[in-house]
């Protein structure tokens, strides 16, 4: 374990800068895509900013712009994004008990792949300032980068944008690999869920199951088997 | 394009994606004791994010091997304990070189 800092609202604001910088990429590329494809920019701007997810942006605005039917732009939603469900209920664990209904229902809004990562590596409970720094700094991006490829498209160069294309995995990788060195279980339960993703994504068949599926059913199989095989008594000692 | 149907897709999206992350917080206030599902919930952001990292981060490029080549350097410094942020931009570096000098062949 490391050092126990205060888990204040400004750390985590600062905590959640290098997501704040991950994200101006990513959602630079979603604000480009949108307009291009035809959406005017206060469009693009509205669903960036009250949706704040990366592929379940691009897959529905792709159904906007290809006239897909409101069923089917919900289901797709619902299905990439099925995946926040488990690390919103990860993260109910992970909060502190005194955080009160309001905080929660304003906080939830803010569970992206990357800021769950963040919450859950820091040592005990955290608290709503601290997640709403945690939120804050990378909105700011999120919003900062899709008003940026919305109206300057050639800002950066086509060779820049597609490198940055690995930046968030990157980012899970520094997230992933540091404790599996450590701790067994944890290098288990990765090397359970990438085979199974993997398969998933290269078996004929099974690659017609959509990633947003994929994502929990190899989730919750690798995490199952682990928790059976090397169940925990204290979470914490996993870090 | 239509400025109705821009709103009630927008909104669709929107009040989809936030219930599905709000519903799990908003009713688990208590810790759960069951050491099954505390075990279960203590991995699953790891299960998650390499579900999610692999394959993907093979296609995430311009080709498979500028996309290898950043995630062996990803790998590297992600095994040194490297920031977050050093992670991200080494394997982009790492990309962005790759594709130049593979521009040249």
């Amino acid at each position: 374990m490391h050092g126990t800092e205060t888990l204040t609202f400004k750390k985590g604001l600062k905590d959640g800068l290098p997501i704040c910088l991950g994200y101006i990429s990513v959602s630079f590329t979603f604000g480009m895509m949108a307009t291009q494809g035809g959406l005017p920019l206060w469009a693009v701007m509205l669903i960036t900013m009250s949706n704040m997810t990366s592929a379940g942006q691009f897959a529905g605005t792709e159904l906007i712009l290809s006239g897909g039917l409101y069923l089917e732009l919900a289901v797709t939603t619902f299905v990439i994004n099925i995946r926040y469900m488990l690390m919103s209920l990860s993260l109910s664990q992970k909060v502190d008990s005194a955080m009160t209904s309001l905080q929660r229902l304003v906080l939830s809004f803010g569970v992206t792949d990357e800021i769950f990562a963040v919450a859950m590596k820091q040592d005990g409970s955290i608290g709503a300032r601290y997640l709403l720094g945690l939120i804050l700094t990378p909105y700011t991006g999120w919003t900062l980068g899709t008003l940026l490829g919305g109206t300057a498209t050639g800002l950066l160069p086509v060779s820049v944008r597609t490198a940055l294309g690995i930046a968030i995995y990157g980012m899970f990788l520094a997230i992933i690999i540091p404790p599996a060195k450590h701790t067994r279980p944890i290098a288990l339960v990765i090397a359970i869920s990438v085979a199974l993703s993997c398969l998933f994504r290269w078996t004929p068949l099974l690659n017609r199951i959509s990633g947003g599926w994929v994502i929990i059913l190899c989730a919750v199989a690798a995490s199952a088997y682990a928790a059976l095989r090397y169940p925990v008594d204290d979470p914490e000692v996993l870090e | 394009m239509n400025v109705q149907r821009i709103l009630i897709c927008t909104l669709i999206m929107a009040t989809v994606t936030y219930f599905i992350r709000m519903i799990p917080l908003a009713i688990f206030k208590q810790k759960i004791h069951n050491r099954f599902i505390r075990s279960f919930l203590a991995y699953v952001p790891y299960a998650v994010l390499a579900a999610m990292t692999f394959p993907e981060i093979l296609y995430s490029t311009g080709n498979l091997y500028s996309a290898v080549i950043g995630l062996a350097a990803a790998l590297i410094l992600a095994y040194q304990d490297k920031g977050l942020l050093t992670v991200a931009l080494g394997s982009t570096a790492a990309v962005f070189i790759a594709e130049q000098v593979m521009s040249f062949f």
